[in-house]
């Protein structure tokens, strides 16, 4: 029972990290809650359908789909991250200005929430196929279902309730920085997912695989809960190759950079709000 | 667009040169939610293809830290998957979905 429950602990885990994420970036718009708990049940939905289909998306670019879908899912989440922290670094300050002010909800028409809804959605797809495989596994299973499906029940609380503590941890940052804070961790989220990314181009074959650059897993497992938590929320890896390093550094510099030029580009216009 | 379709277009010459060259493919089998075999012998220092058979009706869940691989395989379904070229050494694997039984590793000689 503990063990199912442990699976599908680290399955939400990551979804639930990012969706948390996303909630206190969004802090305060109307309707956000909408958008992005519409994708992620959007992502739930795709979930179910990816797992039925999991032998087609398999077999599919020569038996390497399951990559492909994988990498592809993990740079279009990146590119709405990307886009999202751009979008802000523009706008925050008009929007803590406005949270500060009771009652005066930014309304999400001035946000373009869609992305962050895409953002959601991936990360439920993602990790929410390999849920439904496991459960339908323990399904066809028999004998020992009950006691492993409540096991998942417990895990997928679990998750859940992580995802909870950190939603309120961050929610004590007061309003000025806390854009500033989820900034930082979308970057660095959206820099880890491109590593993982590039994982999975290498195991398709289509980028060359190289021994890894160190190896810290003695130190710091990604097997552990603190290896895994670092794993989703900096990208941490306890063996990365040359590729997801590189990966990991053009995605930070690039998004970095691009935050910092329409940053300055609004100091420059004389903005203020 | 053009950079689209250019990476697009590397990504096919990426795809079909690897697809052409001669990698050497070898089997697991997954039974009863166990690997056989359990030791695999692969050579290092090249690119080799695993060829994971999941002959049980529920679907595993292959994984490896030390490789840095995880795949998803199918209830009676196949996986193939690049690995290396690896060091001299040994590689544990396991499968995520039933940890207990399903261990293994490779041994690059």
């Amino acid at each position: 029972m503990l063990g199912s429950g442990v699976i599908v602990f680290r399955e939400v885990l990551e979804a639930a990290l990012v969706i948390t994420i996303l909630l206190a970036a969004t802090r305060g718009l109307s309707r956000r809650n909408l958008w992005i708990g519409g994708g992620a049940a959007a992502g739930a939905t795709g979930a179910v359908i990816v797992a039925i289909f999991a032998n087609g998306i398999a077999g599919a670019f020569a038996g390497t789909g399951q990559e492909m879908f994988n990498a592809a899912v993990l740079l279009t989440a990146v590119l709405m991250l990307a886009w999202h922290n751009i979008w802000m670094s523009a706008h925050a300050r008009d929007m803590a200005a406005s949270l500060r002010n009771v009652g005066a909800g930014v309304s999400s028409g001035e946000l373009p929430l869609y992305f962050l809804s895409v953002a959601a959605g991936l990360a439920v797809l993602r990790e929410g196929s390999e849920v439904v495989l496991f459960l339908y596994g323990i399904a066809a299973s028999g004998s020992k279902s009950m006691e492993l499906l409540s096991g998942s029940l417990l895990g997928l609380g679990g998750g859940v309730a992580v995802g909870a503590l950190l939603y309120f941890g961050l929610l004590r940052i007061p309003t000025g920085l806390l854009f500033r804070v989820t900034g930082w961790m979308i970057l660095l989220l959206a820099s880890g997912m491109a590593a993982s990314a590039a994982g999975y181009l290498s195991q398709a074959g289509i980028l060359p695989s190289y021994p890894p650059l160190w190896n810290t897993s003695d130190i710091l497992s990604e097997r552990s809960i603190t290896g895994q938590l670092l794993h989703i929320m900096v990208g941490y890896q306890a063996r990365p190759s040359v590729i997801a390093l590189a990966f990991y550094l053009v995605t930070l510099t690039l998004i970095a950079s691009g935050m910092r030029m329409v940053g300055r580009e609004r100091k420059a216009v004389g903005v203020t709000s | 667009m053009i950079l689209r379709h250019g990476l697009f277009a590397v990504l096919l010459f990426l795809a079909s040169t690897a697809a052409m060259a001669e990698v050497p493919v070898f089997e697991l089998i997954i039974e009863n939610n166990r690997f056989q075999p359990e030791t695999l012998a692969v050579p290092a220092g090249q690119k080799v293809k695993l060829r994971v058979i999941n002959r049980d009706p529920g679907p595993e869940e292959f994984e490896s830290y030390d490789l840095n691989r995880e795949k998803i395989v199918t209830g009676n379904g196949e996986i193939m998957i690049y690995v290396g070229p690896l060091e001299t050494g040994e590689y544990g694997f396991y499968g995520e979905f039933h940890q207990e039984t399903a261990q293994g590793k490779l041994v690059a000689k």
